[in-house]
């Protein structure tokens, strides 16, 4: 084998690993910006109308932001690591859809008393991605 | 899909690590192709069958 292969194969994975923390980055910021959307109005400017118009265009922007950074980390993987990523989003996207269509109607055919949030259905998207993850990575070991 | 990626690396004395390395994936994806679990695409069965010095049809298999 020689030297130049392996030092490129470093250099891959030293860019998957940057493009990993970016992701993590750009993910933690946008929470933060998603969470002073949800809260700030109320709780930092009293309904501002430009502050809060201010606030969840930044907080579009970052939203873009991160699908950009998440589209590099893929292209920076390799062909089986996008496939488990892949995978994991199309089983996110169809629990998603399926969970989000019946959990939505629960309230209005009286089956729970609370009104259905949208956080709830991302923190069930999220989850069946990381699982779905996972799964994929054992499946390859 | 059957291959004899495993042969062929043993036969050079290369470690998955080092193939992986060569091919420029990881080593998970080494270890899934040798196992038939993981079907390499076009480009990757070339870069494979370059490597190797021979042609895709004598690396991989069809199963039918």
């Amino acid at each position: 084998m020689n030297a130049k292969k392996t030092t490129d194969n470093c250099h891959t994975l030293a860019q998957t690993k940057k493009n990993t923390l970016r992701l993590f980055f750009w993910s933690v910021v946008w929470a933060l910006a998603t969470a002073g959307v949800a809260f700030g109005p109320k709780n930092l400017w009293n309904f501002n109308k430009w502050l809060t118009i201010t606030a969840v265009l930044i907080h579009i922007g970052l939203g873009l932001g991160m699908i950009r950074v998440f589209k590099q980390f893929l292209l920076g993987l390799d062909e089986l690591q996008r496939k488990i990523h892949l995978d994991a989003m199309a089983l996110s996207l169809g629990i998603g859809l399926v969970f989000g269509g019946s959990y939505e109607m629960l309230e209005d055919i009286k089956l729970i008393p609370f009104q259905p949030e949208i956080p709830h259905l991302l923190t069930v998207m999220y989850l069946t991605y990381a699982v779905g993850a996972i799964l994929g990575i054992r499946k390859y070991q | 899909m059957k291959n004899r990626l495993k042969v062929l690396r043993a036969e050079r004395d290369w470690t998955q690590a080092d193939l992986a390395d060569a091919l420029g994936v990881s080593r998970q994806t080494v270890n899934a192709i040798e196992k038939g679990k993981f079907d390499p695409s076009l480009p990757l069965a070339f870069k494979v069958a370059r490597l190797f010095g021979l042609s895709i049809e004598e690396i991989f298999h069809d199963i039918p």
